[in-house]
């Protein structure tokens, strides 16, 4: 009896394993549309952009152009002066948004103070661009807003020539206004999760506020910090609009090299100089990304309990 | 808690000055959008923003990108979330890489990759701007995979997908009208971020020569800067308001483009 039936498994078993093969890959073309998609538009570019780095106009592998571009002094001061900016807007950024989470969370939890600064981070981290861009033409500007108020009573002081305002140094000073507000929303949670009890128990065994940074607060923070500041940096080094809409002459940053290299009259010409540049942009990005999730991971031990 | 006053000194300075820098550049533009001349005030440029044919066409253009870039979020990448999710699980991890790609890639390296295949869309296809649509559909991607994944963490889907399925009901309807409605808030914050890259995306379309929202803004920049200031100062508004619009509850404490949502 018991052999029957177990010969009747095994026998149905045999017959229905095409069958059963095929129900265990249809669910696979649920996900072709998708593919197909990211494939084309994302996945592809991707690929072909870090391939071509290394090949010659007919696709045969080369190292000419990678060489080329990054023992150029040109190139390298620009890419040095791109990566100067990020990691200067990003320090700055770090600071006065991991202040400002501080002042605010500090703050009623559901007072109104927190929900205007969680609403207007959202719009403000996201308003870069052209928009940014004539938003400090209309305050720095020649006829900006503050430029003409200095100019009447000092006109010789910095900010009475606003020329500074389209160069690195006003590059920096605009970047920071996304900055700000993107490390308000990532360093927030941190703040959040800084426990009370924490505070009290330093207190009682008598520490100073100075003793519970040093010891409590800033270790515990550091990793969050961090990550955050890589994540800024990412953000100040991909950023092209801004910078695009606010120079129009000269490429004082990597990203307008390469859309100049781009859109210039010999554009084919220089399309392995924008690969090429392309992929030094995009080995900076992953290093700090990956930085990036490491730090992530010691932070999660602390914001998970 | 009861604070010293040291404390509070030092608490208000700090929003006043981040707030005095934040709010600079937009009262700034306040002023400049309603100068005429040297010295008269009027609303000729707010007025003016409607009267620009290329700058209706731009905006008519964007408006048009974020609705399919929408139906291309809701009928495409929503279902193969829950789908990945629910049946091939897999697959997360790999789905995850995908969709946090755009992150590691610069708009602009982005731009050197896909110039190839809308060079050859425009010759063997169209030249329509609605073509950008799918690269857009990609650089929502970590946006909205975070959202849709913490959505559907939160809310035991297989259960509800088994008792739908128990029940009788068809695959397409467990999804649309069982899975889906249940992460609508995470739908909602994902569909709201969506819009606003959307409405602000310059480096793509003006590389690729297509005259949408940001490009005609430059544009008219470079001729008329108060009409730009006075657009550009609307649109803010308007991305604000949208926000606003947000389920309250995600809202409330968390960040909107919390990319590292656990």
């Amino acid at each position: 009896m018991s052999q029957l039936t177990q010969e009747a498994i095994t026998g149905s078993a045999a017959r229905g394993s095409g069958y059963r093969a095929w129900r265990r890959v249809t669910p696979y073309f649920g996900v072709l549309p998708f593919l197909t998609l990211a494939t084309l538009f994302l996945l592809w570019p991707t690929i072909s952009v870090m391939t071509g780095a290394f090949q010659d106009s007919k696709g045969h592998f080369t190292f000419t152009s990678v060489h080329d571009v990054w023992t150029s002094s040109t190139h390298l001061a620009i890419f040095k002066n791109t990566l100067l900016l990020s990691g200067e807007t990003a320090l700055i950024g770090a600071i006065l948004g991991a202040l400002l989470s501080y002042a605010v969370a500090t703050g009623k939890p559901d007072g109104i103070l927190r929900r205007i600064w969680v609403s207007a981070t959202g719009v403000l981290a996201q308003f870069g661009g052209v928009m940014l861009a004539f938003g400090f033409v209309a305050t720095f500007g020649f006829n900006g807003f503050i430029t003409t108020f200095v100019k009447s009573f000092a006109p010789h002081s910095f900010f009475a020539n606003p020329s500074w305002l389209y160069g690195i140094t006003g590059l920096a000073f605009v970047y920071c206004f996304f900055q700000i507000p993107l490390m308000f929303i990532v360093f927030l949670p941190a703040i959040d999760n800084l426990r009370p009890n924490w505070r009290e128990a330093s207190d009682s065994l008598g520490g100073s506020t100075w003793e519970y940074w040093r010891r409590v607060g800033i270790p515990v923070l550091t990793p969050s910090f961090l990550g955050s500041s890589l994540l800024l940096f990412a953000n100040a080094f991909s950023a092209y609009a801004t910078a695009a809409s606010l120079i129009s002459q000269g490429s004082i940053i990597t990203p307008l090299e390469i859309s100049g290299s781009l859109s210039s009259e010999t554009g084919l010409a220089n399309a392995a100089t924008a690969k090429a540049l392309s992929f030094g942009m995009v080995a900076v990005v992953v290093v700090v990304m990956a930085l990036y999730t490491l730090l992530r991971r010691k932070v999660s031990k602390w914001e998970k309990s | 808690m009861k604070r010293s006053l040291g404390q509070r000194i030092w608490r208000w300075s700090i929003l006043l000055v981040v707030t005095s820098y934040l709010a600079l550049p937009i009262v700034a533009m306040l002023d400049f959008s309603t100068k005429v001349g040297r010295s008269k005030r009027g609303l000729y440029a707010w007025k003016a923003i409607f009267s620009q044919p290329e700058l209706v066409g731009g905006i008519v253009t964007s408006l048009e990108l974020a609705a399919i870039v929408i139906a291309l979020l809701l009928f495409l990448v929503v279902p193969t979330v829950v789908w990945v999710h629910l049946k091939l699980p897999r697959l997360r991890r790999p789905l995850e890489l995908i969709c946090l790609l755009p992150l590691a890639i610069p708009g602009i390296v982005l731009v050197v990759g896909v110039s190839k295949i809308y060079m050859w869309l425009s010759i063997h296809w169209t030249e329509s701007p609605l073509t950008l649509s799918a690269v857009y559909a990609m650089l929502i991607l970590p946006y909205t995979y975070r959202s849709l994944s913490a959505a559907l963490f939160a809310v035991d889907v297989h259960t509800l997908a088994e008792a739908a399925r128990t029940l009788g009901a068809s695959t397409s309807r467990t999804l649309f009208q069982i899975v889906i409605p249940t992460i609508k808030a995470g739908v909602m914050s994902a569909l709201v971020i969506s819009i606003a890259l959307v409405l602000g995306e310059y480096t793509i379309s003006s590389l690729l020569n297509y005259k949408t929202f940001q490009v005609e803004i430059n544009l008219i920049g470079q001729n008329d800067g108060t009409i730009a200031v006075a657009v550009s100062l609307a649109s803010l508004i308007f991305v604000l308001l949208l926000l606003l619009l947000m389920p309250t509850a995600k809202r409330h404490g968390k960040a909107l483009l919390d990319v590292d949502a656990e």
